[in-house]
């Protein structure tokens, strides 16, 4: 069947509530609007206020009353706006719930799910548009997921909910529109290991989220000219899939990382050291990165084009490091 | 020192009042033990003392039943020791042993206890509070799902006057009130933010009133008072599980010592804690019982005697602790097994 991204998160968020009555959905907008992104449209009339509440913008508020529903025995997604709201909540997610169970020894475990858009492209300014999951992956104790198909906007929510951690959902803005093809008894997926996206033998493109989609674009761009590139999609980015990671780069001998996020102290910075760790003596080409510009992101189209990668930029990037070129070696 | 507050209540009955004498009595002798741990080297990191505020956490915590859930602050010995986790373990906490009621890896500031429901022990000011609204919101919401205690659970969450400072406070007191929900506010007023005078932090000092902004029941308790305290929150309790919504004390109460151990105390006048510990909780309720014949020379000793046992049991049994295998370190960064996690219900 056809369906959208924001069918599919919606599909799994009705699936959950429908499975489990300890779940329910908590954020802003999210019962009488329908969700900021529509995602949960609907919802509130199907489930009733116990099960789809709308909370009052208190980001800290509400994400910490999740995490001691969780605490409590309950389910909880809990849906931030997007990510930039989610700074209002830093402290509940990184000094409770990612802390908790370390910290008591082991005694209490959070099981909670927090859900929130990410990413640039829709010309909403600085405040708007930003890429922090990797920031949020750098916190040990919190799981990371970029889902950035169909298959795993629908599948990831479930496979979270029962993880017995704190799981964090970063669904890309220009995602929610996205349409294509979903399996009717399409259901929960592992949310452990990348997957491939494209098999190729020349270079692989190492990307996770909105950006899956550019570098896809840009590998049937390089392959009208004979370049094959691989494309790996990360999917997780704590625990980062380190061995799919090393396993493309052995293969293909170069690697591009592709994310929307600032270069400095990034995940593409931690996926590059890792590729330096344990795949050193495969490279034939130093590592190349497309990230975005370090600028607050900006307002008009054309500069904020420029401030985030675009399918040219992957294309040049692989280009730079193929054989014969500067970068590339032999 | 002249204070506004309603006369005391009666005293209760002997066992009781004993009860109330000995939980503050554990407190402080348990803190003093520590402090002096803690110039020997024993105990590390910081060490907030809650001595002076021992009739808080005496005369609330033992209303709650096994089933209601207790959020405290980085200061929260006290409240440990009343709800029942045992000494031993409280200490070997301190220690950083393995024995330690979170294997030693939070220390004083990081007591957590599920078998008692104690959930921490919170060391970022106003952290707690909207933990304490979700524990509530999961009490309200297992009543619809059928296997739930007979009575609602209520969730008492401890804070200071610092923490009616941040905005967590707000938007929790907000969301309790908004929902319904069985919380306990319990604002532990010392008077001082670390070393910021209330009136220097906050534009409204009455703080039961800006509680009161939410709709919430609010009342001002005179928390050197362990019966005032301890009257208080069975109403309060009481209310609450009937269904009343959360409801917010504020316990007007002063610490006798520095803020940590790292305090030097330059913020306020030797005389003013000299003229605070003319109403210690201890002695308050010491003297009255004394007027009322239940307590003399002899009974105050054998008090004394127990409380000392259990604290030099608590010190022999850390002492005697191990040190968690630093094998061990990566442990519980994430739940070690695959089963549904969380707390049951």
């Amino acid at each position: 069947m056809t369906a959208t991204y924001r069918a599919a998160v919606r599909e799994a968020i009705r699936e959950a509530i429908i499975r489990d009555e300890r779940v329910f959905l908590m954020g802003e907008d999210v019962g009488r609007y329908g969700g900021c992104y529509a995602v949960s449209k609907g919802l509130l009339e199907e489930f009733g206020e116990d099960r789809i509440r709308d909370t009052p913008l208190s980001e800290s508020g509400f994400v910490g009353a999740g995490i001691g529903a969780a605490l409590g025995g309950m389910r909880p997604i809990v849906e931030v706006m997007t990510v930039n709201f989610s700074l209002l909540a830093l402290d509940q997610i990184v000094n409770n719930a990612a802390t908790l169970l370390h910290m008591s020894g082991g005694a209490f475990n959070v099981p909670i799910v927090i859900r929130m858009a990410t990413g640039g492209g829709r010309q909403v300014a600085a405040q708007h548009s930003r890429s922090l999951e990797g920031w949020y992956a750098h916190i040990p104790g919190l799981k990371i997921l970029t889902p950035a198909t169909l298959e795993d906007a629908r599948g990831m929510l479930w496979t979270a909910l029962q993880d017995p951690d704190p799981v964090l959902i970063f669904e890309h803005v220009l995602l929610y529109n996205m349409e294509g093809d979903l399996a009717e008894d399409a259901g929960a997926v592992q949310i452990d290991r990348a997957a491939i996206r494209r098999e190729g033998r020349d270079v692989s493109v190492i990307t996770y989220g909105g950006s899956l989609h550019k570098a896809l674009e840009a590998a049937d761009r390089l392959a009208e000219d004979g370049v094959s590139a691989e494309v790996l999609d990360l999917r997780t980015l704590r625990p980062l899939d380190t061995e799919a990671i090393l396993q493309t780069v052995a293969r293909t001998n170069r690697a591009v990382i592709v994310d929307e996020a600032w270069r400095s102290g990034s995940i593409s910075a931690e996926i590059s050291a890792r590729i330096t760790e344990g795949a050193f003596y495969h490279l034939d080409a130093p590592v190349a990165r497309v990230c975005g510009e370090e600028v607050p992101t900006p307002y008009p189209k054309h500069l904020e084009d420029a401030a985030l990668p675009q399918v040219d930029d992957i294309v040049q990037a692989v280009r730079s490091i193929l054989p014969g070129t500067e970068g590339g070696g032999s | 020192m002249t204070h506004p507050y309603p006369p005391s209540p009666p005293l209760p009955d002997e066992e009781h009042a004993r009860t109330l004498l000995r939980h503050m009595l554990l407190i402080r002798r348990f803190e003093e033990k520590c402090a002096e741990l803690y110039t020997q080297e024993k105990i590390r990191g910081f060490l907030h003392l809650y001595i002076g505020e021992e009739a808080v956490a005496a005369g609330s915590i033992p209303l709650l039943g096994p089933d209601d859930s207790v959020v405290a602050t980085y200061r929260e010995h006290g409240q440990a020791l009343v709800r029942g986790v045992p000494a031993t373990n409280v200490m070997a906490e301190m220690y950083g042993k393995i024995e330690g009621c979170a294997r030693g890896r939070g220390g004083s500031m990081h007591i957590f206890d599920a078998e008692t429901r104690f959930f921490g022990g919170n060391a970022i000011v106003g952290g707690g509070i909207p933990i304490a609204v979700g524990l509530a919101l999961a009490a309200r919401r297992e009543r619809s799902l059928g296997d739930s205690p007979d009575e609602l659970r209520v969730t008492a969450c401890f804070f200071g006057d610092g923490a009616m400072a941040e905005g967590e406070f707000h938007e929790s007191m907000n969301l309790a009130a908004l929902w319904h929900l069985p919380v306990l506010f319990c604002c532990e007023n010392n008077l001082y933010a670390m070393g910021t005078p209330l009136d220097v932090a906050h534009s409204e000092t009455e703080l039961a009133l800006r509680a009161a902004s939410y709709g919430m029941p609010s009342w001002t308790v005179d928390g050197m008072d362990v019966l005032a305290v301890e009257d208080a929150t069975r109403r309060a309790i009481e209310a609450i599980r009937g269904g009343g919504g959360p409801h917010f004390l504020e316990f007007r109460t002063y610490r006798f010592r520095a803020h940590s151990m790292f305090d030097p105390e330059l913020y306020r006048a030797k005389e003013e804690v000299e003229k605070w510990k003319e109403r210690d909780p201890i002695s308050l309720l010491a003297s009255r019982m004394r007027e009322a014949d239940m307590l003399d020379d002899a009974g105050m000793e054998e008090l004394e005697a127990e409380v000392e046992a259990e604290v030099e049991e608590a010190v022999r049994f850390s002492e005697e602790g191990s040190w968690e295998p630093v094998e061990e370190l990566t442990r519980f960064v994430y739940s070690e097994s695959d089963v549904d996690g969380g707390q049951s219900p």
